[in-house]
């Protein structure tokens, strides 16, 4: 008898374990539908250009004329490659010390109202929506600009600024969180051999935490590389290498959503509109790729 | 110079650039709240936009932004618990493992007009939803799952050992132990984070563009059914959420006072995303003294 | 060996999930009253007279979305059975949805034979236009500029560079900045069509936005800016420059002195059923043609003393 109930309660045990199993593989198999069909589409949408011979590949990668709706249609897309790479650079020059300094503030300087007083900050900066971004930069970035340089404020100047802003937090809360996984001993010997705080800084702790900082730069930058419409907002959008930083340039999110919805499925220019996106996509992995080297080297 | 002196400039060049991002931060939200804060009233809260004439409102947009956050978070939460608890509990460190966790990577940091055009293609034109706010919800869904993943993840990960041990000690079943004793103690950094994941799905216009759409039809407020085509609740129909909407009044808006209400509509978006991340705060620590104190009673 | 297992049950289950996801979203799609191709094809099921029932579900331009939008709500108080969504999209996304038939109507403000060509021609063929509105489109300064009237040629010598600055057409000595749209836009292509006769290339420098709301503050905050609009966002924060002399006024246009024009087009994939036809006739009815249409800045289509084809060619009426 009571060897049954015990049989029962383990057949119970095994069915719960089971449903329990197929539910979680079931959610992580879908994880991995969906990264496979996005994937799909996008790569199969983005090659059709190529496949079909309408455009070649090295032309587009490497063509600096895009002028789509003229007679002899061309499909260069190196003044939006060059405009992401540019901005998203420029971002991450401006972003980083300031996102390092932040971090040091919040774990060496004044470990324990710096941390209260930058944590919600920063809590906050990465809550404000994109949109918003865009609305302030257009309406307080670009005049600025425009009254203190050359040019029309609009321009690779713009869209980096309002990206720096943007990628701040993502940088300072990778950086902060290095700094304080940083073991006690390593500064408290540096102090001991009579460093200052600032030695101590620039020669233990920066050096050793390096390659975890550089993680948040760069899952900063792929952020700003993927960013569309506060960009798209503040950088005037011409499909040219820009001469100067106050020239209107493009970036490839920037031209996706300009000109996405005026095309039709399947036309040449909505396809190399896809095309973008695939290398949007491609620098995507790119950049969880460097995340990963950085990470391993860190863990060593 | 003396280490003395560079340690001095060092620091208080430091002290500068963090105060800055302070000042960063108030001037923006200062901007946006002085700008947008004199336009905000109930009316302006509750009644639909205008397109011509001055004075219209936010609030189907409003509705829909939330409507839109718990259809996101009903299909969510579920899935990205089952993963996440996969991934800390059962998952075997190997090949596989390794290659789930970079799928959860690249997926959540992939563009969100990636996911956007995505959706436009499969849900709204090959599945043939449509712009609907299920459309919507099922996008949003792409990038807040591996987020969501993510958070389980972390969160039974820093459930003490000691309380599995506990329950496999008892003969409980895996699964047992990982609903009735981890998943307790998991939940307050879970809800946490499920907050502060929404404060972004909020916020996100990019990919809504492309699949909730950019319009909101007449809304029947006194209809609740959900199968009924103007009841504010039928996920089937096109919705135009808070963000979508500043995006759109400041490229086509007719309206007179097209740049009042972009700026009320951004003063009212940072504000609930301010409350977001006072609602996480508050909910994280009250969960975590409630944890805490039934503790010491056992 | 047990966890292997598991994947395979799951990767089953995965399979019938899906499939049974995708039936019930076709289900849930046609249940809601034919959000797609279905209503297209299914003629409704009150045929006779008045009262009316069905959906409709328009998409495409921006530009056209607020007249179909307030049109329809007025549409929908006379005929409580039907339902007009109305999405914006795009040109392009209007013709795509409409000529796959996942949209009753595209709207779009450029010909379909103008987006759909070469291997796409069949399907702009298979489209019925409906011109519902006329929408016209003025050259637009910074009001410091200080020019009045812009002939043909010297527009064309500004968008293609070879006039810089404001002082060599009569202006202030301050240095031209353009404000384009992508070369996608319909409102470039008519802007080109019409006013400058040629097509342009792109200029270094020059900023293109694809949102009149965004030109329009640009153009007003940007010390020697010139760019487009369509009239119904002209207001003092802009100056509008005549066309060879020719003011861009409502009754210029609708005489076809003014030629900067174009027409706003709802498209139906073949003959609409009775619910969109009804729809599109109420469009050109008196009441929406002198109403919502003159209201919303558009020009009525019934006005025009003119007309033009897919070609250019204009013709007396």
């Amino acid at each position: 008898m009571r060897g049954k109930t015990n049989k029962k309660k383990i057949e119970k045990h095994h069915i719960e374990d089971l449903v329990g199993r197929i539910y979680m593989s079931f959610c992580v198999l879908l994880l991995i539908v969906i990264i496979v069909s996005m994937v799909y589409f996008v790569a199969s949408k983005g090659l059709a250009n190529f496949i079909s011979g309408r455009v070649s590949l090295s032309d587009f990668l490497f063509g600096t004329k895009w002028a789509p709706e003229a007679d002899t249609p061309s499909f260069g897309a190196l003044p939006f490659i060059s405009g992401s790479f540019l901005v998203t650079l420029l971002a991450a020059l401006i972003a980083s010390p300031l996102s390092i300094c932040a971090a040091l503030f919040m774990t060496e300087i004044v470990p324990g109202w710096g941390k209260k007083l930058l944590q919600p900050v920063i809590e906050l900066l990465s809550g404000i929506p994109s949109v918003v971004y865009g609305f302030v930069g257009l309406s307080v970035i670009v005049p600025f600009l425009r009254d203190t340089f050359p040019g029309q404020g609009i321009g690779v100047a713009a869209g980096a600024l309002v990206l720096s802003v943007m990628i701040l937090p993502t940088i300072t809360s990778v950086a902060a969180d290095a700094l304080a996984s940083l073991p006690q001993n390593l500064k408290e010997s540096s102090f001991a051999l009579g460093a200052t705080r600032w030695q101590t800084i620039s020669r233990v702790i920066l050096p050793t935490t390096m390659p975890a900082i550089m993680t948040g730069v760069v899952l900063g930058m792929a952020r700003a590389f993927g960013e569309a419409l506060a960009v798209q907002m503040v950088i005037g959008n011409a499909p040219f290498v820009p001469r100067s930083l106050f020239e209107s340039a493009s970036t490839l999110t920037s031209v996706i959503t300009l000109s996405m919805g005026n095309t039709t499925l399947g036309s040449t220019l909505n396809n190399a509109l896809w095309s973008m996106a695939l290398v949007l996509m491609l620098m995507t992995f790119v950049f969880v790729l460097l995340v990963r080297m950085l990470e391993r080297r860190n863990k060593i | 110079m003396k280490p003395k002196t560079a340690d001095k400039i060092a620091t208080t060049f430091i002290v500068f650039f963090a105060l800055l991002i302070v000042a960063i931060l108030i001037g923006l939200l200062g901007y946006i709240l002085v700008r947008g804060l004199n336009h905000i009233s109930w009316d302006f809260l509750t009644s639909a936009p205008q397109k011509i004439r001055a004075g219209g409102g936010v609030g189907p947009q409003l509705f829909n932004s939330l409507y839109l956050l718990v259809l996101t978070l009903l299909i969510t939460v579920p899935l990205g618990l089952g993963a996440g608890i996969f991934m800390a509990e059962y998952a075997r460190p190997g090949k596989l493992t390794n290659f789930i966790r970079l799928i959860v990577e690249v997926l959540s940091s992939f563009p969100s007009i990636i996911v956007g055009l995505f959706g436009l293609l499969l849900i709204v034109n090959y599945f043939e939803l449509g712009f609907s706010l299920i459309s919507g919800a099922i996008a949003l869904t792409f990038f807040n799952l591996p987020l969501m993943v993510r958070i389980t993840e972390q969160a039974f990960r820093t459930v003490p050992k000691a309380q599995k041990e506990a329950g496999f000690a008892l003969g409980l079943s895996k699964w047992k132990i990982v609903t009735s004793v981890l998943l307790p103690v998991a939940l307050p950094t879970i809800i946490t984070g499920t907050i502060l994941s929404a404060g972004r799905v909020f916020g996100e216009a990019a990919a809504l563009m492309f699949t909730a759409g950019m319009s909101s039809p007449r809304l029947n407020f006194s209809d609740w059914n959900p199968l009924h085509a103007n009841s504010p609740l039928n996920p089937f129909r096109p919705a135009e959420t808070l963000a979508v909407h500043i995006w759109k009044i400041n490229s086509e808006g007719l309206a007179p006072d097209a740049i009042q209400i972009a700026a009320g509509a951004s003063a009212v978006l940072v504000i609930t995303v301010l409350l977001f991340n006072l609602l996480a705060r508050y909910f994280g620590r009250l969960i975590y003294r409630k944890l805490t104190a039934s503790k010491r009673i056992n | 060996m047990q966890f292997r297992k598991s994947w395979i049950m799951a990767l089953a289950l995965t399979s019938v999930v899906a499939l049974s996801a995708c039936g019930n979203s076709n289900n849930a799609a046609t249940n809601n009253g034919g959000n797609n191709a279905a209503a297209t094809n299914t003629p409704t099921e009150s045929s006779s007279g008045a009262d009316l029932s069905g959906s409709i579900l328009a998409s495409g331009s921006t530009a056209l979305q607020p007249l179909v939008e307030l049109a329809a709500e007025s549409f929908m108080d006379a005929n409580s059975g039907v339902d007009i969504q109305v999405q914006g999209g795009g040109s392009g996304t209007g013709l795509t949805q409409v000529s796959e038939g996942q949209v009753d109507i595209g709207n779009s403000d450029v010909f379909a034979e103008e987006k759909l060509k070469d291997a796409d021609a069949a399907k702009a063929e298979a489209l019925v236009d409906h011109q519902v509105a006329v929408v016209a489109i003025a050259a637009v300064s910074n009001p410091d500029a200080g020019v009045d009237s812009l002939t043909k040629q010297q527009l064309v010598d500004i968008f293609t560079g070879k006039i810089t600055n404001w002082s060599e057409v009569g202006g202030t000595d301050q240095a031209i900045q353009i404000i384009n749209r992508p070369s996608s836009s319909g409102t470039r292509a008519t802007f080109e069509a019409f006013a400058l006769g040629t097509k342009t290339e792109d200029l270094q420098g020059s900023v293109q936005e694809d949102s009149s709301g965004t030109v329009k503050k640009m153009i007003g905050e940007t010390p020697g800016a010139i760019g487009y609009l369509a009239l119904s966002y002209l207001d003092d924060t802009i100056k509008t420059i005549n066309y060879d002399g020719v003011e861009p006024s409502v009754d210029n246009v609708v005489s076809g002195d003014y030629p900067v024009w174009a027409y706003q087009h709802m498209y139906t994939n073949g003959e609409p059923n009775e619910v969109v036809k009804a729809f599109l006739d109420y469009m050109l009815t008196d009441e929406v043609q002198n109403g919502d249409v003159v209201e919303l800045g558009y020009i009525p289509a019934s006005a025009m003393q003119v007309s033009r084809d897919v070609e250019g060619n204009v013709t007396a009426k």
